[in-house]
């Protein structure tokens, strides 16, 4: 890949590849047969011809090839293990109205933001249950969810016990983030959401959001600022999954040229229960779901690959260990769910949990694919140097 | 460092490996990750024959005695070496070293820096740097670097107990890609070479140890087999067979092949 990363921004390599030159690569798509696929599989990492060869319906009659391409690089580069996280939800305000979202601003929901003692008590009751890796979720709302809460979060998080703490919240500057840092922060996850500013423009209706280029610039913030780890993927469901995907290969390349420091991990949030009638014509199959993660695997050995459980348990499951290699369990998306607070109490979730099994039943699935669970796989003195 | 009197150390019984003075009868070390399952990883090591078993602290938890590593593994039957691996920095390293010896754990450490996380390649400045500050505080350290023999002697002229040069980048199950440098460490070293990542089968193993290396280090090669308790045991074997055939003295290969009984009658 030709791409020369010293002094540029991602953003100008994303303007140079929309139109004619990603035009030209999804056209090749469609003349894609079996034998290219093939061929792909013969040179891993994939190419970008590979990976797009990858995505095409041709392809799906060679899946049994390429899953089982998928599973040995896996299986080489991290083992027969997979990483367990945890979701804590800070907050479900939101200043942003985003037509996919629940939390969106003007839809009517149940509103909470954790107090520190709240939040004490879900992250005590999230550690008995084993997790030593935790992604903190936040809407975006200054008043609400202020700098100082998410810093505060991260450190009292860190203090009880935590190895790992992300946080998946609204976008910040590279001196916030590093800040961030400071107290503790190891990741960040930052969906682009969509590649395509049109679409972009027309499911962010209104806040500080809406701003497609601020989000962009989103992750090359956060390496500049020396987190460590790196979240990336986008909204499958907006912008055709094919061109969406090829745009963030594009960014995680460059990511990873230019902050050769940061390691990327990549996920792939799928809407299945969006609001208010929102049109999802381009939500992938779960065929096509599962061919972009084993492409994104064989185009990125050392990734990380994330799986939430917004997926159903037959899908996941068939998925772990195949490409897949840090997932989510037990999860419950509102704020106060864990530790809560009466039933009544509950405020209202960002999106539905469909594999609600508990980090038990996680573990014994996973064992029957031979595979260990990683509780563990950082440490409190892996941090930038403070005074 | 094994130069000297070969003949002597070929007396069975006598061929000991020998680290900071402790000695040992395995020159094969096991690494600890990637495994399917705390069984698999037991059977692998135990097959293996090692007594040096390296453990991440950033894998284990300190504080719980049910650890999915540390319980499994008894402290009275190997030296457990504790490695710094996710280290980006020497600082980290040295703070990593030092909770492992607050937690009684051990004051020996496998010292890793690799700020580069795709293919895990050793910071030889940043490195050296937590070698120096753990051997004033009294550690024994074993770092890991690239096959550069000129780090190798800076890091044995300051006081490492080995050098483990890589054959390979971690994991990646290429062989002895950096031969001839590690040729030239071997041949150097003050200290003993044990060769580090990137080992995938047992002829790997062998053609390190047939070079003179005085040890090799294996994981992910156990872990990631069908059978990883035969695979360890396979490289055990294979250990042994390029210790042996160092010590007894390897032919050296010519440029074109030579009859080994010469014919006669024949013009040239």
């Amino acid at each position: 890949m030709g791409l020369s990363v010293a002094n540029r921004e991602f953003f100008n390599v994303w303007e140079s590849i929309q139109g004619s030159i990603l035009d030209h690569s999804l056209k090749r798509i469609e003349n894609v047969n079996a034998e290219n696929v093939r061929e792909a599989l013969a040179k891993i990492p994939l190419s970008s011809d590979g990976f797009l060869a990858l995505l095409s319906a041709s392809a799906e009659g060679e899946i049994l090839s390429i899953e089982k391409a998928a599973r040995e690089l896996t299986a080489q580069r991290f083992g027969h293990t997979v990483n367990l996280y945890i979701p804590l939800y800070l907050s479900n305000v939101c200043v942003n109205n985003c037509l996919y979202c629940h939390f969106g601003k003007g839809r009517p929901k149940k509103e909470k933001t954790l107090t520190m003692e709240e939040l004490r008590k879900e992250a005590e009751k999230i550690l008995e249950s084993g997790y030593k890796n935790i992604l903190l979720v936040a809407g975006e709302s200054k008043r609400e969810v202020p700098l100082s809460f998410v810093e505060n979060s991260i450190r009292l998080l860190k203090d009880i016990g935590f190895a790992f703490v992300g946080i998946e919240t609204q976008v910040f500057t590279t001196s916030e983030y590093k800040r961030l840092g400071e107290a503790g922060l190891d990741g960040v996850t930052i969906y682009q959401e969509t590649y395509d500013r049109d679409i972009y423009k027309k499911v962010h209706l209104s806040g500080p959001k809406r701003d497609f280029t601020w989000r962009l610039g989103g992750p090359e913030r956060v390496a500049e600022a020396g987190i460590r780890s790196l979240g990336m993927g986008f909204l499958l469901g907006l912008g055709d999954f094919r061109r969406e995907a090829v745009n963030l290969m594009n960014h995680v390349k460059f990511i990873q040229r230019k902050f050769w420091q940061t390691s990327v991990s990549i996920s792939f949030p799928r809407i299945h229960d969006a609001p208010v009638n929102f049109d999802t014509v381009n939500r992938p199959s779960d065929d096509e779901l599962v061919r972009l993660i084993l492409a994104t695997r064989l185009a990125n050995p050392d990734s990380l690959l994330t799986l939430s459980t917004r997926e159903a348990p037959k899908l996941r499951d068939r998925l772990f260990g195949v490409g897949i290699n840090q997932v989510s369990a037990g999860s419950k998306t509102s704020p106060g769910a864990y530790s809560t607070l009466d039933a009544g109490e509950v405020a209202d979730e960002q999106f539905p949990v469909v594999d609600g099994r508990p980090a038990g039943e996680i573990v014994t699935a996973l064992k029957k694919k031979g595979l260990e669970q990683v509780w563990k796989d950082w440490d409190i003195n892996l941090k930038p140097v403070s005074g | 460092m094994d130069s000297g009197v070969i003949a002597d150390k070929s007396k069975a019984g006598e061929d000991k490996l020998v680290i900071a003075g402790r000695e040992f009868n395995s020159r094969l070390l096991a690494g600890t990750g990637k495994f399917a399952s705390p069984l698999k990883m037991v059977e692998a090591i135990e097959a293996s024959g090692s007594e040096i078993v390296t453990v991440a602290l950033r894998r284990v938890d300190l504080d719980n005695p049910q650890d999915q590593i540390m319980a499994h593994l008894d402290p009275k039957k190997y030296l457990i070496l504790p490695n710094t691996s996710g280290a980006r920095n020497a600082e980290e390293a040295v703070r990593l070293a030092r909770l492992a010896r607050s937690a009684g754990m051990s004051d020996w450490v496998k010292l890793e820096v690799t700020p580069e996380p795709r293919y895990l390649l050793p910071d030889p400045v940043e490195t050296f740097k937590a070698a120096q500050i753990l051997i004033k505080e009294g550690f024994t350290v074993l770092p890991y670097i690239n096959a550069d023999p000129v780090l190798a002697r800076k890091l044995a002229d300051i006081g490492t107990a080995t050098v483990m040069p890589l054959g390979a980048p971690i994991g990646s199950s290429r062989g002895v890609k950096t031969r001839d440098n590690i040729q030239i460490i071997i041949e150097q070293a003050f200290c003993p070479v044990v060769v580090d990542a990137g080992l995938g089968a047992p002829s790997h193993a062998a053609e390190a140890m047939e070079m003179g290396a005085d040890a090799v280090l294996v994981n992910t090669a156990f872990s990631v087999a069908e059978n990883p308790g035969q695979m360890a045991g396979a490289f055990k074997k294979g250990v042994e067979a390029g210790r042996e055939a160092y010590l007894a003295g390897l032919s050296k290969p010519l440029d074109t092949a030579k009859a080994s009984s010469p014919m006669s009658g024949l013009p040239w």
